[in-house]
Protein backbone atom coordinates (compact mmCIF):
# COMPACT_ATOMS: atom_id res chain seq x y z
CA UNK A 1 0.00 0.00 0.00
CA UNK A 2 1.26 3.44 -0.94
CA UNK A 3 0.84 5.32 2.33
CA UNK A 4 2.26 8.53 0.83
CA UNK A 5 -0.65 9.08 -1.50
CA UNK A 6 -3.36 8.10 0.97
CA UNK A 7 -5.97 10.79 1.42
CA UNK A 8 -7.07 11.97 4.84
CA UNK A 9 -10.36 10.09 4.78
CA UNK A 10 -8.67 6.79 3.92
CA UNK A 11 -6.07 7.37 6.63
CA UNK A 12 -8.83 8.01 9.14
CA UNK A 13 -10.55 4.78 8.04
CA UNK A 14 -7.29 2.84 8.34
CA UNK A 15 -6.69 4.21 11.85
CA UNK A 16 -10.24 3.27 12.76
CA UNK A 17 -9.96 -0.40 11.67
CA UNK A 18 -6.48 -0.73 13.14
CA UNK A 19 -7.85 0.41 16.49
CA UNK A 20 -10.36 -2.46 16.32
CA UNK A 21 -13.19 -0.55 14.64
CA UNK A 22 -15.73 -2.47 12.54
CA UNK A 23 -17.54 -1.51 9.35
CA UNK A 24 -21.06 -2.32 8.12
CA UNK A 25 -22.30 -2.88 4.55
CA UNK A 26 -23.68 0.63 4.02
CA UNK A 27 -20.71 2.47 5.54
CA UNK A 28 -18.22 4.38 3.44
CA UNK A 29 -15.02 2.43 2.79
CA UNK A 30 -11.94 3.02 0.62
CA UNK A 31 -12.03 1.26 -2.78
CA UNK A 32 -8.83 -0.58 -1.96
CA UNK A 33 -10.36 -1.98 1.23
CA UNK A 34 -13.48 -3.08 -0.63
CA UNK A 35 -11.37 -4.77 -3.33
CA UNK A 36 -9.27 -6.60 -0.72
CA UNK A 37 -12.40 -7.74 1.10
CA UNK A 38 -13.95 -9.08 -2.10
CA UNK A 39 -10.77 -10.95 -3.02
CA UNK A 40 -10.32 -12.49 0.43
CA UNK A 41 -13.95 -13.39 1.15
CA UNK A 42 -14.56 -14.66 -2.38
CA UNK A 43 -11.60 -17.02 -2.07
CA UNK A 44 -13.06 -18.29 1.20
CA UNK A 45 -16.43 -18.91 -0.52
CA UNK A 46 -14.73 -20.66 -3.42
CA UNK A 47 -12.84 -22.88 -0.97
CA UNK A 48 -16.02 -23.92 0.82
CA UNK A 49 -17.65 -24.79 -2.49
CA UNK A 50 -14.63 -26.61 -3.93
CA UNK A 51 -13.91 -28.25 -0.57
CA UNK A 52 -16.98 -30.44 -0.84
CA UNK A 53 -15.78 -32.14 -4.01
CA UNK A 54 -13.03 -34.32 -2.48
CA UNK A 55 -15.51 -35.43 0.19
CA UNK A 56 -18.41 -35.88 -2.21
CA UNK A 57 -16.40 -38.64 -3.90
CA UNK A 58 -16.72 -40.63 -0.66
CA UNK A 59 -20.45 -40.39 0.06
CA UNK A 60 -21.08 -43.60 -1.89
CA UNK A 61 -17.97 -45.29 -0.50
CA UNK A 62 -18.34 -44.39 3.21
CA UNK A 63 -17.82 -47.53 5.32
CA UNK A 64 -21.06 -47.36 7.33
CA UNK A 65 -24.47 -45.75 7.07
CA UNK A 66 -23.70 -43.53 10.07
CA UNK A 67 -20.51 -42.26 8.39
CA UNK A 68 -22.39 -41.68 5.17
CA UNK A 69 -24.97 -39.53 6.96
CA UNK A 70 -22.34 -37.57 8.89
CA UNK A 71 -20.29 -36.93 5.75
CA UNK A 72 -23.39 -35.79 3.90
CA UNK A 73 -24.24 -33.40 6.75
CA UNK A 74 -20.70 -31.99 6.68
CA UNK A 75 -20.92 -31.45 2.93
CA UNK A 76 -24.28 -29.75 3.37
CA UNK A 77 -22.65 -27.44 5.95
CA UNK A 78 -19.80 -26.49 3.64
CA UNK A 79 -22.17 -25.64 0.80
CA UNK A 80 -24.20 -23.63 3.32
CA UNK A 81 -21.03 -21.73 4.27
CA UNK A 82 -20.42 -20.95 0.61
CA UNK A 83 -23.95 -19.54 0.35
CA UNK A 84 -23.48 -17.30 3.40
CA UNK A 85 -20.09 -16.13 2.18
CA UNK A 86 -21.05 -15.39 -1.43
CA UNK A 87 -23.95 -13.32 -0.06
CA UNK A 88 -21.45 -11.16 1.85
CA UNK A 89 -19.41 -10.76 -1.35
CA UNK A 90 -22.57 -9.77 -3.23
CA UNK A 91 -23.30 -6.99 -0.74
CA UNK A 92 -19.78 -5.71 -1.40
CA UNK A 93 -20.65 -5.38 -5.08
CA UNK A 94 -19.72 -8.63 -6.81
CA UNK A 95 -22.70 -10.81 -7.87
CA UNK A 96 -22.58 -14.51 -7.10
CA UNK A 97 -22.77 -15.38 -10.79
CA UNK A 98 -19.60 -13.32 -11.38
CA UNK A 99 -17.82 -15.12 -8.52
CA UNK A 100 -18.82 -18.47 -9.97
CA UNK A 101 -17.74 -17.40 -13.48
CA UNK A 102 -14.32 -16.43 -12.14
CA UNK A 103 -14.07 -19.67 -10.20
CA UNK A 104 -14.82 -22.02 -13.10
CA UNK A 105 -12.69 -20.03 -15.55
CA UNK A 106 -9.71 -20.43 -13.20
CA UNK A 107 -9.36 -16.68 -12.65
CA UNK A 108 -10.23 -16.81 -8.94
CA UNK A 109 -8.39 -18.95 -6.43
CA UNK A 110 -9.40 -21.49 -3.82
CA UNK A 111 -7.44 -23.05 -0.97
CA UNK A 112 -4.46 -25.29 -1.79
CA UNK A 113 -5.79 -28.32 0.10
CA UNK A 114 -8.71 -28.69 -2.30
CA UNK A 115 -6.42 -29.18 -5.29
CA UNK A 116 -5.41 -32.66 -4.11
CA UNK A 117 -7.08 -36.05 -4.68
CA UNK A 118 -8.52 -38.23 -1.90
CA UNK A 119 -7.09 -41.70 -2.34
CA UNK A 120 -8.55 -43.60 0.63
CA UNK A 121 -11.03 -43.28 3.51
CA UNK A 122 -7.96 -42.31 5.56
CA UNK A 123 -7.72 -39.11 3.51
CA UNK A 124 -11.35 -38.32 4.33
CA UNK A 125 -10.58 -38.64 8.05
CA UNK A 126 -7.42 -36.54 7.81
CA UNK A 127 -9.25 -33.84 5.85
CA UNK A 128 -12.13 -33.68 8.30
CA UNK A 129 -9.78 -33.65 11.29
CA UNK A 130 -6.62 -31.79 10.30
CA UNK A 131 -7.60 -29.71 7.28
CA UNK A 132 -10.66 -28.49 9.17
CA UNK A 133 -8.48 -27.88 12.24
CA UNK A 134 -6.11 -25.74 10.18
CA UNK A 135 -9.11 -23.93 8.72
CA UNK A 136 -10.67 -23.24 12.09
CA UNK A 137 -7.43 -21.60 13.28
CA UNK A 138 -7.75 -19.13 10.38
CA UNK A 139 -11.49 -18.76 10.79
CA UNK A 140 -11.30 -17.99 14.50
CA UNK A 141 -8.94 -15.15 13.60
CA UNK A 142 -11.72 -13.81 11.34
CA UNK A 143 -14.20 -13.44 14.20
CA UNK A 144 -12.59 -10.03 14.81
CA UNK A 145 -12.63 -9.06 11.10
CA UNK A 146 -13.01 -5.31 10.54
CA UNK A 147 -15.89 -6.06 8.16
CA UNK A 148 -18.66 -6.89 10.62
CA UNK A 149 -21.09 -8.81 8.35
CA UNK A 150 -18.29 -11.29 7.58
CA UNK A 151 -17.34 -11.56 11.26
CA UNK A 152 -20.97 -12.30 12.15
CA UNK A 153 -21.43 -15.20 9.73
CA UNK A 154 -18.05 -16.55 10.85
CA UNK A 155 -19.58 -17.22 14.27
CA UNK A 156 -22.00 -19.69 12.73
CA UNK A 157 -19.33 -21.18 10.49
CA UNK A 158 -16.91 -21.82 13.37
CA UNK A 159 -19.72 -23.43 15.36
CA UNK A 160 -20.34 -25.93 12.57
CA UNK A 161 -16.64 -26.55 11.91
CA UNK A 162 -16.22 -27.78 15.49
CA UNK A 163 -18.59 -30.64 14.65
CA UNK A 164 -16.52 -31.41 11.52
CA UNK A 165 -13.28 -31.67 13.49
CA UNK A 166 -14.84 -33.99 16.05
CA UNK A 167 -16.35 -36.12 13.29
CA UNK A 168 -12.91 -36.33 11.62
CA UNK A 169 -11.23 -37.22 14.88
CA UNK A 170 -13.82 -39.92 15.48
CA UNK A 171 -13.12 -41.39 12.02
CA UNK A 172 -9.38 -41.36 12.72
CA UNK A 173 -9.78 -42.92 16.17
CA UNK A 174 -11.90 -45.72 14.74
CA UNK A 175 -9.17 -46.46 12.20
CA UNK A 176 -6.15 -46.26 14.52
CA UNK A 177 -7.87 -48.63 16.96
CA UNK A 178 -8.81 -50.98 14.12
CA UNK A 179 -6.74 -53.37 12.06
CA UNK A 180 -3.11 -52.91 11.06
CA UNK A 181 -4.29 -52.05 7.54
CA UNK A 182 -6.62 -49.35 8.84
CA UNK A 183 -3.82 -47.79 10.88
CA UNK A 184 -1.60 -47.84 7.80
CA UNK A 185 -4.26 -46.01 5.78
CA UNK A 186 -4.21 -43.19 8.34
CA UNK A 187 -0.41 -43.00 8.41
CA UNK A 188 -0.28 -42.88 4.60
CA UNK A 189 -2.88 -40.12 4.59
CA UNK A 190 -0.88 -38.09 7.16
CA UNK A 191 2.20 -38.53 4.95
CA UNK A 192 0.29 -37.30 1.90
CA UNK A 193 -1.40 -34.36 3.62
CA UNK A 194 1.47 -32.99 5.70
CA UNK A 195 2.94 -30.83 2.96
CA UNK A 196 -0.41 -29.29 1.95
CA UNK A 197 -1.12 -28.68 5.66
CA UNK A 198 2.18 -26.86 6.09
CA UNK A 199 1.33 -24.77 3.03
CA UNK A 200 -2.18 -24.05 4.26
CA UNK A 201 -1.58 -20.85 6.25
CA UNK A 202 0.61 -19.32 3.54
CA UNK A 203 4.18 -18.12 3.41
CA UNK A 204 5.52 -16.44 6.56
CA UNK A 205 4.99 -12.86 5.37
CA UNK A 206 5.29 -10.43 8.33
CA UNK A 207 1.90 -9.11 9.48
CA UNK A 208 2.93 -5.48 8.83
CA UNK A 209 3.48 -6.32 5.13
CA UNK A 210 0.32 -8.33 4.70
CA UNK A 211 -2.45 -6.12 3.23
CA UNK A 212 -5.11 -8.42 4.72
CA UNK A 213 -3.66 -7.75 8.18
CA UNK A 214 -3.06 -4.03 7.54
CA UNK A 215 -6.79 -3.57 6.87
CA UNK A 216 -7.60 -5.92 9.76
CA UNK A 217 -9.50 -8.27 7.47
CA UNK A 218 -7.63 -10.95 9.36
CA UNK A 219 -6.15 -10.47 12.79
CA UNK A 220 -3.27 -12.93 12.69
CA UNK A 221 -0.02 -13.30 10.73
CA UNK A 222 0.34 -16.44 8.58
CA UNK A 223 3.16 -17.85 10.68
CA UNK A 224 1.25 -17.27 13.93
CA UNK A 225 -1.63 -19.31 12.50
CA UNK A 226 0.72 -22.13 11.50
CA UNK A 227 2.36 -22.12 14.95
CA UNK A 228 -1.06 -22.29 16.62
CA UNK A 229 -1.99 -25.23 14.40
CA UNK A 230 1.27 -27.09 15.12
CA UNK A 231 1.01 -26.43 18.84
CA UNK A 232 -2.53 -27.71 18.99
CA UNK A 233 -2.34 -30.70 16.69
CA UNK A 234 1.18 -32.16 16.52
CA UNK A 235 0.78 -33.60 20.04
CA UNK A 236 -2.67 -34.96 19.12
CA UNK A 237 -1.24 -36.69 16.04
CA UNK A 238 1.77 -38.13 17.85
CA UNK A 239 -0.17 -39.45 20.84
CA UNK A 240 -1.95 -41.84 18.47
CA UNK A 241 1.39 -43.35 17.44
CA UNK A 242 1.30 -41.62 14.07
CA UNK A 243 4.48 -40.19 12.61
CA UNK A 244 4.77 -36.81 10.99
CA UNK A 245 6.96 -36.91 7.87
CA UNK A 246 9.29 -34.07 8.90
CA UNK A 247 12.43 -34.96 10.86
CA UNK A 248 13.08 -31.28 11.60
CA UNK A 249 9.72 -30.74 13.30
CA UNK A 250 10.38 -29.85 16.95
CA UNK A 251 9.21 -27.40 19.58
CA UNK A 252 11.69 -25.15 21.34
CA UNK A 253 10.51 -25.54 24.94
CA UNK A 254 11.94 -22.15 25.94
CA UNK A 255 10.43 -20.01 23.20
CA UNK A 256 7.45 -22.28 22.53
CA UNK A 257 8.14 -21.93 18.80
CA UNK A 258 7.98 -24.88 16.42
CA UNK A 259 10.74 -25.32 13.85
CA UNK A 260 10.17 -27.35 10.70
CA UNK A 261 11.54 -27.98 7.25
CA UNK A 262 10.82 -24.92 5.11
CA UNK A 263 7.93 -25.81 2.78
CA UNK A 264 8.36 -25.27 -0.97
CA UNK A 265 6.50 -21.99 -1.42
CA UNK A 266 6.86 -22.09 -5.22
CA UNK A 267 4.93 -25.33 -5.17
CA UNK A 268 2.16 -23.68 -3.14
CA UNK A 269 1.99 -20.87 -5.69
CA UNK A 270 1.75 -23.38 -8.52
CA UNK A 271 -0.97 -25.39 -6.77
CA UNK A 272 -3.23 -22.43 -6.00
CA UNK A 273 -2.89 -21.06 -9.52
CA UNK A 274 -4.51 -24.23 -10.85
CA UNK A 275 -1.53 -26.56 -11.28
CA UNK A 276 -2.29 -28.95 -8.43
CA UNK A 277 -2.75 -32.68 -8.99
CA UNK A 278 -6.57 -32.45 -8.99
CA UNK A 279 -7.12 -28.77 -9.97
CA UNK A 280 -8.34 -29.37 -13.49
CA UNK A 281 -10.53 -32.34 -12.60
CA UNK A 282 -12.25 -30.37 -9.83
CA UNK A 283 -12.80 -27.30 -11.95
CA UNK A 284 -14.23 -29.38 -14.82
CA UNK A 285 -16.62 -31.02 -12.40
CA UNK A 286 -17.70 -27.63 -11.06
CA UNK A 287 -18.25 -26.38 -14.63
CA UNK A 288 -20.33 -29.43 -15.42
CA UNK A 289 -22.48 -29.20 -12.29
CA UNK A 290 -23.03 -25.50 -12.90
CA UNK A 291 -24.43 -26.28 -16.35
CA UNK A 292 -26.44 -29.17 -14.93
CA UNK A 293 -28.28 -27.05 -12.38
CA UNK A 294 -28.73 -23.89 -14.47
CA UNK A 295 -32.36 -24.88 -15.08
CA UNK A 296 -33.10 -24.69 -11.34
CA UNK A 297 -32.23 -21.01 -11.27
CA UNK A 298 -34.38 -20.40 -14.34
CA UNK A 299 -37.36 -22.20 -12.82
CA UNK A 300 -37.06 -20.47 -9.45
CA UNK A 301 -36.88 -17.03 -11.01
CA UNK A 302 -39.72 -17.80 -13.44
CA UNK A 303 -42.00 -19.13 -10.73
CA UNK A 304 -41.42 -16.15 -8.48
CA UNK A 305 -41.97 -13.65 -11.30
CA UNK B 1 -34.86 -9.17 -3.13
CA UNK B 2 -32.45 -8.92 -0.23
CA UNK B 3 -33.81 -9.88 3.19
CA UNK B 4 -32.03 -9.13 6.43
CA UNK B 5 -32.13 -12.19 8.70
CA UNK B 6 -32.42 -11.86 12.48
CA UNK B 7 -31.95 -14.93 14.59
CA UNK B 8 -32.97 -15.85 18.15
CA UNK B 9 -30.91 -18.59 19.75
CA UNK B 10 -33.10 -19.26 22.77
CA UNK B 11 -36.49 -18.08 23.97
CA UNK B 12 -36.13 -14.81 25.82
CA UNK B 13 -32.94 -13.76 24.10
CA UNK B 14 -32.77 -10.80 21.72
CA UNK B 15 -33.13 -11.38 17.99
CA UNK B 16 -29.76 -10.55 16.54
CA UNK B 17 -28.74 -9.76 13.01
CA UNK B 18 -27.23 -12.94 11.54
CA UNK B 19 -26.87 -12.25 7.82
CA UNK B 20 -28.87 -11.88 4.65
CA UNK B 21 -30.56 -13.98 1.99
CA UNK B 22 -31.22 -13.07 -1.62
CA UNK B 23 -34.49 -14.53 -2.85
CA UNK B 24 -36.98 -13.81 -5.63
CA UNK B 25 -39.88 -13.55 -3.16
CA UNK B 26 -40.86 -14.06 0.50
CA UNK B 27 -41.66 -17.72 0.05
CA UNK B 28 -38.19 -18.53 -1.24
CA UNK B 29 -36.64 -16.24 1.37
CA UNK B 30 -38.28 -18.33 4.09
CA UNK B 31 -36.99 -21.56 2.59
CA UNK B 32 -33.45 -20.19 2.22
CA UNK B 33 -33.36 -18.66 5.69
CA UNK B 34 -34.68 -21.83 7.31
CA UNK B 35 -32.00 -23.82 5.49
CA UNK B 36 -29.09 -21.45 6.11
CA UNK B 37 -29.86 -20.24 9.63
CA UNK B 38 -32.01 -22.90 11.25
CA UNK B 39 -31.37 -26.36 9.92
CA UNK B 40 -29.36 -27.45 13.00
CA UNK B 41 -31.74 -26.28 15.73
CA UNK B 42 -29.42 -23.32 16.26
CA UNK B 43 -32.39 -20.92 16.17
CA UNK B 44 -35.81 -20.83 17.83
CA UNK B 45 -37.03 -17.92 15.68
CA UNK B 46 -35.99 -16.05 12.56
CA UNK B 47 -37.18 -12.63 11.43
CA UNK B 48 -36.95 -11.79 7.76
CA UNK B 49 -37.08 -8.13 6.85
CA UNK B 50 -36.86 -6.83 3.28
CA UNK B 51 -33.79 -4.60 3.21
CA UNK B 52 -35.81 -1.65 1.83
CA UNK B 53 -38.13 -1.88 4.83
CA UNK B 54 -35.32 -1.15 7.30
CA UNK B 55 -35.14 2.46 8.49
CA UNK B 56 -31.73 3.10 9.90
CA UNK B 57 -30.75 5.90 12.23
CA UNK B 58 -26.99 5.98 12.37
CA UNK B 59 -26.04 9.35 13.83
CA UNK B 60 -26.51 10.55 17.37
CA UNK B 61 -24.97 14.00 17.78
CA UNK B 62 -24.00 15.01 21.29
CA UNK B 63 -22.76 18.58 20.79
CA UNK B 64 -23.15 19.56 24.41
CA UNK B 65 -21.65 16.36 25.83
CA UNK B 66 -24.38 16.09 28.41
CA UNK B 67 -22.47 13.75 30.65
CA UNK B 68 -24.68 14.45 33.67
CA UNK B 69 -27.12 12.01 32.06
CA UNK B 70 -24.70 9.10 32.12
CA UNK B 71 -22.73 7.11 34.66
CA UNK B 72 -19.42 8.27 33.19
CA UNK B 73 -20.46 11.82 34.15
CA UNK B 74 -19.91 11.04 37.82
CA UNK B 75 -16.75 10.31 39.75
CA UNK B 76 -17.62 9.76 43.38
CA UNK B 77 -14.42 8.11 44.60
CA UNK B 78 -12.85 11.10 46.38
CA UNK B 79 -16.11 12.30 47.95
CA UNK B 80 -17.04 8.81 49.13
CA UNK B 81 -13.66 8.53 50.80
CA UNK B 82 -14.11 11.88 52.55
CA UNK B 83 -17.60 10.91 53.69
CA UNK B 84 -16.33 7.62 55.11
CA UNK B 85 -13.50 9.41 56.89
CA UNK B 86 -15.97 11.79 58.54
CA UNK B 87 -18.21 8.89 59.52
CA UNK B 88 -15.25 6.88 60.80
CA UNK B 89 -16.17 3.89 58.58
CA UNK B 90 -13.17 4.00 56.22
CA UNK B 91 -11.48 0.98 57.80
CA UNK B 92 -14.64 -1.10 57.58
CA UNK B 93 -15.39 -0.17 53.94
CA UNK B 94 -15.29 -2.99 51.33
CA UNK B 95 -11.78 -3.44 49.94
CA UNK B 96 -10.32 -0.92 52.42
CA UNK B 97 -7.19 -2.93 53.06
CA UNK B 98 -6.42 -3.93 49.48
CA UNK B 99 -7.20 -0.61 47.86
CA UNK B 100 -4.90 1.57 49.99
Amino acid sequence: MDTQSMDARTQEFLDYVQAGGQVETGDWMPDEYRAKLVKFIEMHGNSELMGVLPERDWILRAPTLQRKLALTAKIQDEVGHAQLIYRVVEDLGKPRSASLDDLVSGKAKFHNVFHYPTKTWGDVGVIAWLVDAAAIVSQKALLKCSYAPYARIMKKICWEESFHILHGRDVILAMVTGSREQFALVQEAVDRWWEPLMHFHGNPIPAEEDPMFIWRIKSQANEDARQEFLDGYVPQIRELGLEIPDKALAKDEETGIWSYTEPDWEKLRAVVTGHGPASEERLSFRRLSREDVAWVERVVLAEAA
Amino acid sequence: MIFEVFRQERKGQPLQHAGTVDAPDERFAEIYAREQYGRRQESVALWLVPREAVSEIGEFPDEFEMKYRRVDGYSIKARLREARERAGTLEAAPGAGAAE
